[in-house]
């Protein structure tokens, strides 16, 4: 499908683009309409948004809807707890996995196979098989429906040494060898540099567990009861079931929910893309 | 389960050769370094398997405390009709999320097409809903499905259709719902596709245009072989992604007025595996009949790749 495909003169191939932004284009008001109807939804007032026949513009723009997610759901505190949870379990993340990816990468240690190999096992498994447990021993430490509750499992995680341990795998030797030669000790070597040079790494391991810890819903659902305590995904699911049918104030509320991770996408896009494509982590 | 990427790919950098035998020192610093998060991962992922294991044994009473009662929830599983039934959701749901694979491959052979203008910004808009919280996604397609109110029905009543009410009607819910599995998987199948295509190298194609191949022949002839490696490792992912399924069914489930997950009339269709271990493990606080149910899930798993990874060498070209 590259220009050969489209041999046999100019306006056949001019037919030919024009026929593929069609579809493209036909494919674009499908994902972004959605986005487009859920805005418009939050611009509405509640009888509007159930009055028939559907009006597609807002009769009268209601901005005000926006100051009521703050008024009627505890929307601030979900807000603040999900960015603890996020910027906690990240921050840990790359210290812990960027350590033993490391040690993995590129030093000797007796059992670093076993250990290595039991890592592997837990990337293998599907996360219903750790999340009994885990609420059992959350439950134990009195941790429910605080914030070290919703971070510390997740300060864990086999899949970023994983990923990490690929980055440092591919680092040239040379420059650790210099620092070693004049004195430097193992962990001098993997601060100073072995660490900046795996930038890239360090970067989509951020993206990958702030996504993941932005949107998951059910371990926070497990582990949080009371609303003030959820982050945004756990709050608006149940905020779904408890209250509402009133969807301008629901959309209202997903959009602000939303907004961040999606502006972080649209300046990162590369970034992201990359790191969750080319890692297959989703979910 | 991300592991799965790196059997499809070529591996990168191998051990090395010209590293030390571990000195006294450096082998106390990778003790140090592997420490933290041995500890952690033992304590919050590999002793919970083992735990889970030993649950799916036990009954646990109101007031904590496990009793044996051996394979009790094991059989059981059998006898409860909501685990076939919900073992016949999530697999069918994976299934119709293997549709949305051509589509991606489609997509991104004509984004690939050489100086299509726009391609960022069409990569971006199909992007968008991988990044975006499934929660809020089930909500704003929720409100979309509407029987009386949402946008679909109100355009399907322009062409003179009257729509069910999707969300609950048993008939279609399931339906819809994998329709929101597509859309979302969509950019993200898709952009899998563009990095395999990039490495289809461009004199296949100059010499099949010689040979006066049209673009369908080269489509199905060249394309899609040389990416069947990539075709391969999202349908691997799609399904184990699938097989898990738990955000949108519980969000599309849940009716208001009640606590959040309980009774549409669409539930028994649309429930998952993974709905039903959350159900059973966390409403219902029978955590040992929740960790068969778990169990009943890897099992699913590591049977559908194993039978993915078997057909693969029918179908897969690896160059």
């Amino acid at each position: 499908m590259r220009d050969g495909a489209m041999a046999g003169g100019r306006s056949t191939r001019r037919a030919g683009t024009a026929a593929t932004h069609v579809v493209l284009i036909a494919g674009a008001v499908v994902m972004v309409g959605p986005f487009l109807w859920e805005v418009l939804t939050s611009l509405k007032t509640f009888s509007e948004t159930t009055h028939l026949p559907l009006t597609f513009l807002p009769h009268r723009w209601q901005w005000s809807n926006y100051v009521r997610v703050f008024e009627q759901l505890p929307f601030r505190q979900m807000f603040l707890n999900t960015v603890l949870m996020a910027a906690g379990r990240t921050l840990a993340q790359l210290v812990f996995c960027s350590m033993a990816a490391y040690a993995f990468a590129r030093m000797r240690f007796r059992g670093n196979n076993l250990l290595f190999g039991l890592f592997l096992s837990v990337l293998m498994v599907p996360s219903q098989l750790f999340l009994i447990p885990q609420y059992v021993i959350i439950q134990d430490l009195g941790w429910v429906n605080t914030l070290q509750g919703l971070i510390v499992p997740g300060m864990f995680s086999a899949f970023g040494t994983f990923l990490l341990r690929q980055f440092f795998l591919a680092l040239p030797h040379d420059v650790e060898e210099a620092a070693r030669l004049d004195g430097a000790n193992a962990f001098q070597i993997f601060l100073r540099i072995a660490l900046p040079l795996a930038r890239p790494g360090l970067l989509a391991l951020t993206i990958l567990t702030v996504l993941w810890s932005w949107n998951d819903l059910m371990y926070p659902l497990v582990v949080t009861t009371d609303p003030s305590a959820m982050p945004l995904s756990a709050g608006l699911a149940t905020l779904q079931g408890e209250h509402f049918t009133d969807y301008s104030l629901l959309m209202a509320g997903s959009i602000m929910a939303t907004a961040p991770m999606i502006v972080a996408f649209v300046v990162l896009q590369r970034h992201f893309i990359q790191g969750i494509a080319f890692t297959g982590a989703k979910g | 389960m991300s592991a799965v990427n790196s059997l499809a790919r070529p591996r990168r950098a191998g051990r090395s050769a010209n590293r030390r035998p571990g000195r006294r020192p450096e082998r106390m610093w990778a003790y140090l370094m592997v420490a933290p998060m041995t500890i952690g991962l033992s304590v919050f992922y590999l002793w919970p398997i083992a735990q889970t294991f030993f649950y799916s044994f036990t009954k646990s009473g109101p007031f904590g405390g496990h009793a044996w009662i051996g394979t009790a929830n094991y059989r059981a599983l059998v006898d409860e009709p909501s685990v076939l039934q919900s073992v016949a959701n999530t697999l069918f749901y994976a299934v119709v999320q293997l549709a949305g694979i051509p589509l991606a491959v489609l997509l991104a052979a004509l984004l690939n097409q050489r100086g299509l203008r726009g391609r960022s910004i069409y990569r971006l808009v199909y992007f968008l809903p991988v990044v975006t919280m499934p929660v809020a996604v089930a909500m704003l397609w929720r409100w979309m499905y509407n029987g009386d109110y949402g946008l679909i029905n109100q355009l399907l009543s322009i062409v003179g259709v009257r729509g069910p009410h999707w969300a609950s009607d048993p008939s279609v819910a399931l339906y819809a719902v994998a329709a929101i599995g597509i859309w979302m998987a969509l950019g993200y199948n898709m952009v899998i596709f563009l990095a395999g295509l990039q490495g289809i190298p461009t004199m296949y194609y100059e010499a099949a245009a010689i040979d006066g191949a049209g673009p369908a022949k080269m489509f199905f002839r060249i394309t899609v072989p040389l990416l069947s490696p990539s075709i391969f490792f999202a349908t691997v992912l799609t399904v184990i992604n699938s097989l898990q399924m738990f955000d949108l069914a519980y969000m599309m489930m849940s009716t208001p007025g009640a606590a959040a997950g309980t009774a549409n009339p669409a539930l028994p269709q649309v429930r998952t595996v993974s709905y039903l271990f959350y159900q059973k493990a966390f409403v219902e606080h029978d955590l040992g009949f929740g960790a068969a149910v778990a169990f009943v899930l890897l099992g699913f798993i590591l049977a559908m790749t194993l039978i993915q990874f078997r057909l693969q060498r029918r179908w897969v070209h690896y160059a």
